[in-house]
């Protein structure tokens, strides 16, 4: 027998109660969507889970009218102290329902288990844990003394990390004393509805949060609903490019956090094992499936060869199969759309004459699937150097100085994340200064804490989660006199690009 | 008997050089009587094209400087001002038609904020930026750096005030600057310009461009190779449009401000137009 | 099992320094491998402790650890009695279970090899054939304080009283003293004393003690100074010494032998010793090898545990999985 192939080590989806079809969560309550439901279904299987209501414009009416009324009534009153308790609750509970949350991420999401279990969800309840620490500190979070939520904020996520990326926006939005609705991505609606009964059993006051499900146009009712104050987006650079042009003109504040083209920078002197397993976390950690991932390798050319050949055969020890079995390495691809889009920027980048080295590994039969891959010869003018694959695609370039590696690393319109890795600490510090990127990982990648901020420069977005910076965005200095900052319109109807409607009126008179 | 006085030809200020608009376009600039002051240059798109090259040319080794640097650069801008208070008075003046207490008080002002601002410089980053515990074995430092290139519209209702308000904090963090000055007041803005000529500012840091802020606006609020936009003088321009056009290539947008409190001096307006940066690093003994 | 000839060993250390093994030459080549970042080797080394071994493929680690062990015994106080009692453990470790494997060697002092030879009889020969070796400490073991002339007579003994293996400790005062010359010509000469008349040559592991070396940038150059000596295994420890074996420390000895067999072609043996007590952070080693060397090296003449107790909870562990419940420590022997 080979010891390699390990038995199989599946986790226990015993722990998982699911209900057979999920409603909309408005008000502290469960109700049906006025929208088609939808079914979401395990990429790893294509098997049915459960069936997902669909918020329409009425829906998203109700929710924000719920979010408004909570923020009016309630949250808004309430003291810091307590606004934090609560958080510190859902914290618990997060903790207390681990392994459940863990098992359906990972049947929903398609990633291993392992890192549902290690990653996500751990990060989830310390999110929660750092934010109530900050919702009777307001005054220190540096806007001034007596800052102010914002109101009511819309939260749209992605679906690379379902559960995740709501603690990175429920809980600062909460902490600041805002109301959120969210709306989960149409693939990965599970663990958000879980997290609803977690927001019950906390006996968080109804409307507080509310999580309303669904596909674009929900989410594009949402952030365009004028009763919403606060609009905060994570996913790609085309639907954020869309929702800034929406929000423009009206007094609802901002916050992106989108694509990126992150570039893993070896120089020759890095420690090379510790590289090898940094290229692999940055680039094969969820798939690849993440918005930070170091999906360009610019490895310094005199080590070219033997960076690559150690990667070759370092990912030939990784275990691409079932997201619940505890030894997978390499889950599913989250859907069919996006295991399309991997296949045609991979097929480009061969017909753009770069070469593909695939990773010997056995593909499912049912599911969508992505063997990790790596292209060498990749030149700076080819696509799969400059656009997001949000998939298991490294491409690899050189170049042969710290000034080329910087340059390389800046030419793009992203700058979410960037590696360095070298023994030389100047340089590391000196790289670092110059790289165009909100998060530079020096001799590591793919870390994350929620005391660290985390967001990009250009068109990786604007706004920082995580830390200090993370509140700041869901909060406004103190009205004092011309310290207000933005012009008050009286309408805050949404614009459509196409449509050349009346502007909103510009009033604005010195307060 | 008296003396013929010798007019001033008011040029946009462009790369640290005073060019006429490649246009040879010029609009005629007049009191607040009425009379004729001056003829300022109109600028084109290819001049708002040819600032935004310069500064991004510049942005470099501005933000490369150090803030103590930085500081004294914008120090000096004030010191110079200083000296030349009078000339300014007497621009505003005649230009806003405004009384010479309340054109000093707006010069005084001015100079007070080139101060307030110079003195954030190496300090910003200690009040913006921070260390951040982690939970692992890493050192995580988290730090403002600038935008890049940042596009202006000044506030239109003061001739120096307004435009120091947008100018000077979006320098402090490092960035360089492409400003379209007060429509109807735009003399003080190149006087202005002629005192960061002599004093320790690099070529094409501030670039200022007179003219039609409804005409050149829309070009920098498109151009891609600008990275953050301050509308806070467009609120009578179609701003709802620059910004949606700014959305293009994410910039970040300031929204329009009225009033003589527009601009007022605040961090805000300096962390406006900065990044935050997290590094990592992993540390251990072994 | 025999060790490396001796003058392949070092001519091929020639080859690979590009000159003579003395301190300049020796710094020059060390220094230049690349470092080890910390805080990624004992992530990585975390996340191959992850690994879930279930069913059929824990029955085949279970058995593989016993026949990877070196069942120890290194006391002050130990007799012919006391080592009579290993080699019956040794060979038969769960008299109620018919078909376990037996360990590979027994590790004892020098002066005790007699005694281990006589006791194992004819079930005294090479581990990757089923039989037992008799590994003996040597050089001064575990401080390694005396002289050369002492280490190598140490050595020769133990050879000549039928040692199979010899594990020798580096002199750690001469490494951290940046003296690599020095240690690398006193694992040459120990690895000469290990040559018996017949020209055969026992098997030289080399104890790097890296509780004492502290950092993984040693770790690092010891090993590879060790093997370019003409070590057939590294070892990390005496078990004399707090912290003996982890798992990020192992694995980085493996990566190093990894990248050997890349240079030379040559497969380079490593024991983990000390401090490993259970067959779920044996099975954490097991998966450490067959992922950063491949499984090839889960042999006795490439990997090793130095143990004493985990034999015991090995054979719990067997008795476990044959019988469905859990068994308790008076259902195992005491050696």
């Amino acid at each position: 027998m080979s010891f390699l192939e390990y038995a199989p080590a599946p986790e226990s989806r015993s722990i998982l109660s699911l209900r057979d079809d999920y409603g909309l969560f408005i008000d502290g309550a469960f109700r049906a969507g006025r929208g088609t439901p939808f079914q979401t279904i395990s990429p790893a299987s294509e098997e049915r889970i459960a069936t997902i209501a669909n918020a329409n414009a009425d829906d998203v009416d109700d929710a924000v009218a719920a979010a408004r009324r909570a923020y009016e009534r309630t949250w808004s009153r309430m003291s810091g102290r307590d606004r934090g308790k609560y958080l510190f609750r859902i914290a618990r509970l997060v903790q207390e329902r681990a392994r459940e949350l863990a098992v359906a991420e990972s049947l929903d999401n398609g990633k291993p288990i392992k890192e549902s279990r290690d990653v996500d969800v751990p990060l989830v309840a310390a999110w929660f844990f750092y934010y109530a620490g900050w919702a009777d500190k307001l005054d220190h979070a540096g806007l001034g003394a007596n800052p102010r939520a914002l109101g009511v904020a819309a939260q749209v996520i992605p679906w690379n990390f379902p559960l995740l990326m709501l603690a990175w926006k429920i809980a600062p939005a909460l902490a600041a004393g805002n109301t959120v609705v969210l709306k989960p991505a149409e693939t990965t609606s599970l663990t958000a509805l879980l997290f609803a009964e977690i927001v019950q059993q906390a006996d968080l006051p109804p409307g507080v949060v509310n999580i309303i499900t669904g596909a674009g146009d929900t989410g594009a009712a949402l952030v365009g609903h004028e009763g919403v104050d606060k609009v905060a987006f994570t996913g790609s650079t085309a639907v954020g490019r869309q929702i800034a042009k929406t929000v423009a003109g009206t007094s609802k504040k901002l916050t992106l956090e989108l694509g990126g083209k992150a570039a893993n920078i070896v120089f020759d002197d890095a420690p090379i094992d510790q590289a090898v397993e940094g290229i692999v976390n940055g680039i094969f950690f969820n798939q690849g499936h993440v918005c930070c991932a170091g999906s360009r390798l610019l490895v310094q050319e005199s080590i070219h060869d033997e960076v690559v050949d150690r990667l070759k055969q370092r990912l030939s020890t990784l275990r691409l199969g079932d997201p619940l079995d505890k030894n997978t390495d390499i889950g599913a691809i989250n859907s069919r759309e996006q295991l399309d889009r991997i296949r045609e920027l991979s097929d480009v980048g061969v017909d753009e004459g770069a070469e593909r080295w695939t990773a010997p590994c056995e593909i499912p039969e049912n599911g969508f699937w992505y063997a990790p891959t790596i292209f060498t010869g990749v030149q700076t003018s080819h696509r799969i150097a400059r656009e997001e694959i949000f998939g298991p695609v490294l491409s690899v370039l050189t170049f042969r100085t710290p000034q080329e590696a910087i340059a390389k690393a800046n030419n793009t319109p992203y700058g979410l994340s960037a590696g360095i890795w070298t023994d030389k600490g100047s340089r590391i510090l000196a790289v670092a200064d110059q790289l165009r990127a909100g998060v530079v990982w020096a001799n590591t990648f793919n870390r994350f804490d929620p005391a660290s901020p985390f967001g990009g420069y250009k068109e990786s977005g604007y706004g920082r989660e995580g830390g200090r910076h993370g509140l700041g965005a869901y909060l406004a200095p103190a009205s004092v006199g011309g310290a207000q900052r933005r012009i008050e319109t009286t309408d805050a109807t949404p614009r459509v690009e196409s449509a050349r409607r009346a502007r909103p009126a510009k009033k604005g008179a010195a307060k | 008997m008296s003396r013929l006085a010798v007019p001033k030809t008011y040029k946009l200020f462009i790369g640290g050089a005073f060019p006429r608009s490649e246009s040879g376009r010029t609009y005629e600039v007049r009191g607040a009587d009425g009379a004729f002051l001056a003829n300022a240059a109109k600028a084109s798109r290819k001049d708002a094209r040819d600032a935004v090259v310069a500064a991004r040319g510049a942005v470099g080794g501005w933000a490369a400087a150090t803030a103590y640097n930085r500081g004294q650069v914008l120090y000096r801008i004030a010191e110079l001002l200083e000296g030349r208070r009078a000339q300014f008075i007497a621009e505003i003046e005649e230009a806003e038609g405004a009384t010479r207490a309340v054109a000093s008080a707006q010069v005084d002002e001015a100079i007070d904020r080139w101060v307030w601002y110079a003195g954030w410089a190496d300090k910003f980053a200690q009040v913006a930026g921070g260390a951040n515990p982690v939970a692992g074995p890493y050192f995580n430092i988290s730090v403002p750096e600038p935008t890049g290139v940042v596009a202006i519209v000044a506030p239109q209702d003061t001739s120096l005030l307004g435009l120091v308000s947008t100018v000077a904090p979006a320098l402090v963090a490092g960035n360089a600057v492409v400003v379209v000055a007060s429509e109807h007041h735009p003399l003080s803005a190149i006087s202005l310009a002629e005192v960061l000529a002599t004093s320790d500012v690099p070529k094409g840091v501030v670039n200022v461009l007179t003219g039609s802020p409804a005409e050149i606006a829309p070009w920098l609020a498109a151009h891609a190779d600008v990275n953050a936009l301050d509308l806070v003088g467009a609120g009578d321009l179609d701003w709802v449009d620059l910004e949606i056009a700014a959305a293009d290539t994410l910039k970040r947008v300031l929204r329009p401000e009225r009033g003589p409190d527009a601009a007022a001096p605040a961090l805000d307006r300096i962390a406006a137009f900065t990044e935050t940066k997290t590094v990592w690093h992993t540390k251990s003994l072994r | 099992m025999a060790g490396t000839s001796l003058v392949t060993a070092r001519e091929r250390a020639l080859a690979v320094l590009g000159g003579e093994p003395d301190d300049a030459t020796l710094r020059r080549y060390l220094h230049g491998i690349p470092g080890v970042d910390a805080v990624g080797l004992e992530q990585r080394a975390a996340g191959l402790g992850t690994r879930s071994i279930k069913t059929t493929s824990k029955a085949w680690a279970l058995d593989r650890i016993i026949s990877l062990i070196d069942l120890t015994t290194l006391e002050g106080a130990d007799t012919p009695g006391k080592v009579r009692s290993l080699v019956g453990k040794a060979l038969n470790p769960d008299p109620g279970v018919p078909g376990t494997p037996r360990v590979a060697a027994v590790c004892v002092y020098g002066d005790l090899v007699p005694v281990a030879v006589d006791a194992l009889g004819a079930a005294h020969g090479d581990p990757d054939d089923g039989a037992v070796a008799v590994a003996a400490v040597a050089t001064a073991f575990p401080s390694g304080r005396s002289s050369l002339e002492i280490k190598l007579a140490d050595t020769a003994e133990a050879v000549a009283a039928g040692a199979d293996e010899i594990d020798m400790v580096i002199d750690r005062g001469a490494f951290l003293a940046g003296r690599y010359g020095l240690v690398f010509d006193q694992i040459a000469a120990v690895k000469e004393a290990c040559r018996r008349a017949d020209g055969t040559s026992a098997s030289l592991k080399v104890i790097l003690e890296t509780g004492e070396l502290v950092t993984y940038d040693n770790v690092r150059r010891a090993s590879w100074l060790s093997i370019l000596a003409g070590g057939d295994f590294i070892k990390t420890s005496t078990g004399k010494v707090q912290p003996a074996a982890t798992l990020p420390v192992t694995l980085l000895m493996l990566e190093v032998v990894r990248d050997w067999h890349r240079l030379t072609g040559q497969r380079i043996g490593v024991k983990p010793a000390g401090g490993i007590r259970t067959s779920k952070d044996a099975i954490k080693y097991l998966v450490t090898v067959a992922e950063t060397v491949g499984e090839e090296w889960l042999q006795p003449h490439l990997f090793r545990f130095g143990a004493s107790s985990l034999l015991n909870d090995v054979l719990l562990q067997r008795q476990k999985a044959a019988s469905g419940h859990y068994s308790g420590a008076d259902y195992v022997t005491i050696d």
